[in-house]
């Protein structure tokens, strides 16, 4: 019964990512010069779906919308905040996590669309630390469990408060037979480095580790007495904040209200346009370039500011993909395009090489490029359609370089083409870290270095296939049928099939923390979550605050 | 210069205004001459013949006779007119409009389904290729040339489809239907019995018989496609097909009727005396028959088969004369009988009918060879010789399902191994059989002649009398 209403909860009503970001409620931000002080403080009763209370400063996707929304107001409106403590608003309490009933009332998928935007977040908060000089502190002033700690771990340090009886925990597998999903598991080895045995035993006890020993087992950074705890983050922020090239006397940009209409057709910015066809379950995106290219040094990229085009088409495009996401679930195949003049894109991205030091260049920089990450771990089927009059060079070749496939017209006369440009080779890199022309050759010295031999020229389609930046070429004659096969082709396969290969081949080999986090640990988890010792009627997530014991099904698999 | 492709190359699909294919067929054309230099009828390129050439998809005067050079035959492409509001006739899609175009969903499957027939028509060629060099007569070397143009114009047909529906990978099938030689190890032909040798006319006649009917009811159940491009190319590809199957009954029915007629003029049914006066004794044409009923059969499949189950609920393949069943067309609930080894006996038991199509479209060609091999026996018949042709069990000297493994006594009883090696060259063509038939293989090619061991026929080709110069050697 669960899952139809669910599913019919969820047919009404769309989720949003645009807040109200005078209107949060679930946090409280406040700004302290160099330092911004993120309180969790959830409403119990602000679910953002019905049938569950957010206690114990438990959370669901709406608290973590709010979340991404204020670190990327930190980003730019606040260019002078430099570290940024999480703490929590509640007595004795930092954050115990995912809310567990709503994962017990929502879809599988549901769960793993919620997840993987939450692994976004907290990977965003690690990018800005390794990237845009913000660091982050966890002062977790009381019990800090499942992704709770998850959050924690995100962050460059975590202080413990020590009152005898607040611990860190990772309570999932004994309590609900389930993984840490949002990274906790591959934080503590691979970025904490918790030798194995020792997290084999934190994983496995409920009650976590606290004091001392959670120092020793390098699970937090400090522990610190109940009294001195407020005082010794307020200075540690500061040390923090010394560390970072953050300009205190910049002037922000206002993240204003995106403009966007949302109809029956789909999605529709000024920059990025979403068509949908529902009965092919076929998703249209197109990116435009701008019309002109007007700023072209720092100030007047700051005097564009928001509607500055690479801001904007980003967050246009961010905007987009995770409606797609969440609201159009049946939409299994997504086609790229893009539309204008290819010059304005090579000479923005000239632009965005050449102000790179400027701190607003570099926050839009890295929010395209943890945007087009987003594309990297969409479970979706991509392609991208290369067509005349489309605009797929420099950073906008990214977008054909995340596609699955990609097939572009060979159209007479090379009336088209694509381009590649500095920004192709490592400023908008994978979660994997590599470049898509690093991931795509394999790092093979040879065809990346034809490739970016090929910087500054129009390539037309044969360029392409030659230098094997695009998968097809198909003439004008063969153009239309092959798409429409290719597309319902695609459309027939199976959409957990497809998901599955899709991001079996889009990372080749190499693991980094974040791949092992969205393949490894997720595809574990997802297996986990639809076995019956998780979620059937005995199972362990299923019987969570019931006060019955689970019933496992011990046969090891 | 502009190319007159109507004069060219013969047509119903529009070709002169589409451009995709007059590119496509453009670059096939030279590949598939050069085939048929290479590959066609031996040493025939400068042959005058007198061949039909369809011209048309009308009933009266689709086709026309002519004498004809056959590189210079015209291959024309025709689909069977289409039909108005025409819906699918079976399987999950039954009663929604047919395809025009290939859905994406089942692209590679039905480019499979039409690769797989495609290959057999120039394999056909490929296997004839030398028997123009000992035809009995003028007007059989005419016959085979009919069969291998025609052949070669049904992988017209099937290359036209791949062209038109199936863009780079139907070209590049295309293209690879003409690398394939029959009998090569390297680059075989796709099925088993298209790359066997066809080494003697006795061969051909029964080939044209028994698996050009193969073809034929492959052809039929294709013709019943959702995918209607394909439906009508095969429906028009059966009126073709006709004469070959004619062909290859006459021929082995003037075969008969020679050896019985020196059976009574010698008053010997001793295969030795006969053989002695030049003719093919009955038990031996009886050994050719069950050779090929044999083999022909293993082109079906299996018994019991998911692939031929899918075709039919996806709407790409149907059963022979599908509209002319009555049941619901779906076969959700319905069985079909198939026979079945268990242990020393052989039985028969009931199976989901989906998954016996294949089974189904074996029994409906056993039944047509059936009559065909009834129509025989009345020349023995009426000649007033004892012996009646009988078809071989379905288990007989199988390759493929379910008595790949065992083997079946032309009766029908399981034999050991031991019984089989003993007695099979009683039932099969042996080598010294096979060599005597070719001993007689000699060319006739006297304008009214026929070799000593086949008959006349009764009348000649579109009303010419049996001595007409049928082929001009120039």
């Amino acid at each position: 019964m669960n899952a139809t209403m669910n599913a019919e909860v969820q047919a009404q009503e769309r989720v949003d990512y645009q807040v109200d970001s005078t209107a949060y409620k679930h946090w409280k931000v406040g700004y302290n010069g160099a330092v911004a002080t993120l309180t969790l403080d959830i409403d119990e009763d602000g679910g953002i779906r019905p049938g569950y209370k957010l206690k114990l400063n438990s959370y669901d996707l709406g608290v973590d919308i709010e979340l991404h929304d204020i670190l990327q107001r930190i980003r730019f409106e606040h260019p002078e905040v430099r570290s940024v403590v999480f703490t929590s608003g509640k007595q004795k309490i930092f954050c115990s996590g995912a809310n567990i009933y709503m994962l017990g009332v929502s879809s599988h998928a549901w769960k793993v669309n919620f997840c993987k935007f939450t692994n976004e977040t907290r990977n965003g908060i690690e990018d800005s630390s390794k990237h845009s000089g913000l660091k982050f502190l966890a002062a977790c002033n009381g019990a800090t469990a499942g992704g709770g700690y998850e959050l924690a771990l995100a962050c460059d340090e975590i202080f413990l408060i020590d009152d005898r009886n607040s611990s860190v925990s990772l309570p999932e597998v004994p309590l609900l037979g389930v993984l840490p999903g949002t990274g906790g598991l591959t934080r503590v080895t691979d970025k904490r480095k918790v030798r194995r045995d020792r997290a084999d035993i934190f994983c496995t006890i409920q009650e976590g580790v606290r004091g001392q020993r959670a120092v020793e087992w390098r699970l937090v950074d400090e522990v610190v007495k109940q009294q001195q705890f407020g005082e010794r983050v307020a200075q540690r922020a500061q040390e923090l904040a010394a560390q970072s090239d953050r300009p205190a006397d910049g002037k922000g940009v206002i993240l204003t209200p995106l403009k966007r209409t949302i109809d029956s057709t789909g999605y529709h910015y000024e920059f990025v346009d979403v068509g949908i066809d529902r009965t092919a379950r076929v998703a249209t995106l197109t990116v435009r370039a701008p019309k002109a290219v007007s700023a072209r040094n720092a100030a007047e990229i700051l005097a564009a500011g928001v509607n500055w085009w690479p801001l904007q088409m980003t967050r246009e495009l961010d905007d987009a993909i995770l409606n797609l996401r969440t609201n159009e679930q049946d939409i299994g195949l997504w086609q790229l395009k893009t539309e204008g003049d290819a010059q304005h894109v090579l000479d923005t991205d000239a632009i965005i090489i050449a102000n790179q030091s400027n701190w607003f260049v570099r926050e839009v920089l890295g929010f395209m490029r943890r945007t087009f990450a987003r594309l990297d771990v969409t479970s979706r089927s991509l392609y991208a359609v290369i067509e005349p009059g489309s605009c797929f060079a420099g950073s906008l070749l990214e977008l054909a370089l995340s596609a699955d496939r990609s097939y572009m017209r060979d159209a007479a006369e090379g009336s088209n083409s694509v381009s590649v440009s500095a920004m192709n080779f490592g400023l908008l890199p994978m979660v994997n870290g590599l470049s898509r022309i690093e991931a795509r050759f394999y790092q093979e010295e040879a065809p990346i270095q034809a490739v970016k031999a090929a910087i500054g020229k129009s390539l037309t389609a044969q360029d392409a296939v030659a230098l094997g930046l695009i998968t097809v070429a198909p003439d004008d004659l063969d153009w239309d049928d092959e798409i429409r096969l290719a597309i319902e082709e695609r459309a027939a396969l199976s959409p957990d099939a497809l998901t599955g290969l899709e991001a079996n081949l889009r990372f080749g080999p190499g693991e980094t923390m974040n791949t092992r986090i969205f393949g490894r640990l997720s595809a574990w988890q997802n297996w986990i979550f639809i076995r019956p010792n998780a979620v059937g009627a005995n199972g362990a997530l299923k019987l969570f605050g019931s006060g019955k014991k689970p019933q496992f099904e011990w046969q090891r698999v | 210069m502009a190319i007159n492709y109507d004069e060219r190359i013969p047509n119903n699909v529009e070709l002169s205004s589409n451009k995709t294919l007059q590119r496509a067929l453009e670059q096939w054309q030279p590949s598939y001459l050069d085939w048929w230099r290479e590959m066609g009828p031996d040493n025939s390129t400068n042959y005058d013949v007198y061949l039909r050439t369809a011209i048309s998809v009308e009933p009266n005067g689709w086709a026309h006779f002519d004498y004809v050079k056959m590189p210079e035959y015209r291959w024309g492409i025709f689909l069977a007119p289409g039909e108005q509001n025409k819906k699918i006739t079976f399987g999950d899609h039954k009663g929604d409009d047919v395809w025009q175009e290939v859905p994406g969903e089942y692209r590679s499957t039905l480019r499979r389904i039409i690769v797989t027939q495609g290959d057999t028509e120039p394999a056909s060629v490929e296997q004839q290729r030398h028997l123009g060099l000992t035809a009995p007569s003028l007007y059989d070397l005419r016959n085979l040339f009919q069969v291998n143009v025609e052949e070669g114009r049904h992988l017209w047909a099937m290359v036209y489809l791949l062209h038109a529906h199936f863009g780079r990978d139907g070209r590049e099938e295309g293209e690879a239907l003409l690398e394939r030689r029959s009998g090569d190890a390297d680059n075989p032909r796709i099925l088993t019995a298209f790359n066997e040798k066809t080494p003697d006319w006795l061969s051909f006649f029964m080939f044209t018989f028994a698996t050009d009917r193969d073809g034929k009811y492959q052809l039929a159940s294709l013709a019943e496609s959702a995918f209607d491009p394909l439906a009508r190319t095969c429906k028009f590809m059966l009126i073709e097909e006709a004469h070959h199957l004619f062909v290859g009954e006459q021929g082995v029915s003037r075969i008969i009727q020679r050896t019985c007629e020196v059976m009574n003029e010698l008053k010997t049914d001793d295969p030795a005396k006969l053989r002695a006066a030049g003719v093919i004794d009955l038990p031996t044409l009886q050994k050719y028959l069950n050779f090929h009923f044999s083999v022909t059969s293993d082109l079906y499949g299996a018994e019991i088969s998911s692939n031929a189950a899918t075709y039919y609920t996806t709407g790409l393949k149907g059963r022979f004369e599908e509209t002319k069943l009555a049941d619901d067309h779906k076969l959700d609930n319905s069985e079909y009988e198939v026979m079945d080894v268990a242990g020393d006996r052989i039985l028969s038991r009931h199976v989901p009918a989906l998954t016996a199509l294949n089974e189904r479209l074996r029994d409906d060609w056993v039944t047509d060879i059936q009559s065909g091999v009834s129509r025989w026996n009345r020349v023995p018949e009426k000649l007033g010789v004892n012996f009646k042709f009988t078809l071989p069990h379905k288990g007989f000297h199988r390759k493929i399902g379910m008595f790949a493994d065992v083997h079946v006594a032309p009766d029908g009883r399981l034999l050991s191994e031991a019984e089989w090696t003993h007695q099979h060259k009683n039932w099969l063509p042996s080598e010294e059989d096979r060599l005597f038939v070719h001993s007689l293989m000699g060319s006739c090619l006297e304008p009214g002649k026929y070799a000593n061991w086949i008959a006349a026929p009764n009348r000649g080709i579109n009303n010419k009398p049996i001595d007409f110069e049928y082929v001009r050697f120039n």
